[in-house]
């Protein structure tokens, strides 16, 4: 979708959902911004969906590291030995 | 930690392997053509971090400069990947969602709203992890660097060496490929 074709016609959910990541990374321009904005305002479903990304993006950084097994630790710290006398 | 480790404290050292070893190999495995070649890189980034933490200026944060140097060895290790992007498609919503006027066909489902213990992080993190490691390569490794290890924009632009736009449109259809395997688990439960 091209900026273009935004210009001066109020977007559709289809269009909005395409929308979200720029929006909230602060890429849309203050048009396109406003469009968005007033189309959430009107719009539960994608208010919905905004939600859910956000929810996704919260859960994605709590992904823990799977812990690192001793053997994976000891291997890498006897590495870690051999590398710094042969320094 | 940085003082610590110029000075060859082992321990500093074993922290740092803790905390970004199965981040970095994650990474590494969406360069590399196998789960060894991933390990190899990730242990030559290691041994450049020994070998080279003289030279950290700390112009970039110390992560950032990790993750480069890990891209770096797991790029020149893994197999040559094409320079653009397949043909994928543009809509990252199930176009069968919307109607002919591109208006939702249905109502969204409003489960960000569901009780805390039904979106517990802890919960979802396996699942999330093997949806992550099913994303296309480039896809994955904004998604890790941006919203797994909560690097910024630009600086996930410095590791990768991508552009900004592109760094957006692959964070955006990473991101909504996430949401859909959570949708469909939490919204039509």
């Amino acid at each position: 979708m091209t900026v273009l074709s935004l210009r001066r016609r109020e977007i559709v959910c289809q269009q909005a959902v395409e929308l979200v990541t720029d929006y909230l990374e602060g890429a849309l321009s203050r048009g396109d911004r406003r469009r968005f904005e007033r189309h959430l305002r009107a719009c539960p479903n994608c208010t919905a969906y905004l939600a859910q990304i956000r929810t996704t993006i919260a859960l994605t950084g709590a992904i823990e590291t799977d812990d690192l097994s001793p053997e994976a630790r000891q291997d890498l710290s006897a590495l870690y030995r051999r590398w710094r006398a042969e320094k | 930690m940085l003082a610590r480790l110029r000075e060859g404290d082992e321990a500093a050292f074993v922290t740092l392997v803790g905390r970004y070893q199965q981040p970095m190999l994650r990474l590494a495995r969406s360069f590399a053509p196998s789960q060894a070649v991933a390990e190899e890189a990730v242990q030559d980034t290691w041994l450049g971090l020994v070998r080279g933490i003289e030279r950290f200026e700390g112009r970039s944060s110390f992560k950032t400069w990790l993750f480069a140097i890990l891209v770096n060895r797991a790029r020149s290790a893994g197999a040559r990947e094409p320079a653009t992007a397949s043909m994928e498609s543009l809509h990252t919503v199930d176009p069968t969602r919307f109607d002919a006027q591109g208006q939702w066909a249905d109502p969204v489902n409003g489960w960000t709203d569901q009780s805390e213990d039904r979106l517990d992080a802890a919960t979802w993190a396996p699942i999330l992890r093997s949806a992550l490691d099913d994303l296309p390569p480039r896809q994955r490794r904004v998604v890790l660097l941006r919203d797994v290890e909560g690097l910024s924009h630009d600086e996930a632009c410095a590791v990768l060496g991508i552009t900004a736009g592109n760094q957006r449109v692959l964070l955006h259809r990473g991101r909504a490929q996430l949401r859909a395997i959570l949708d469909a688990k939490l919204g039509r439960g």
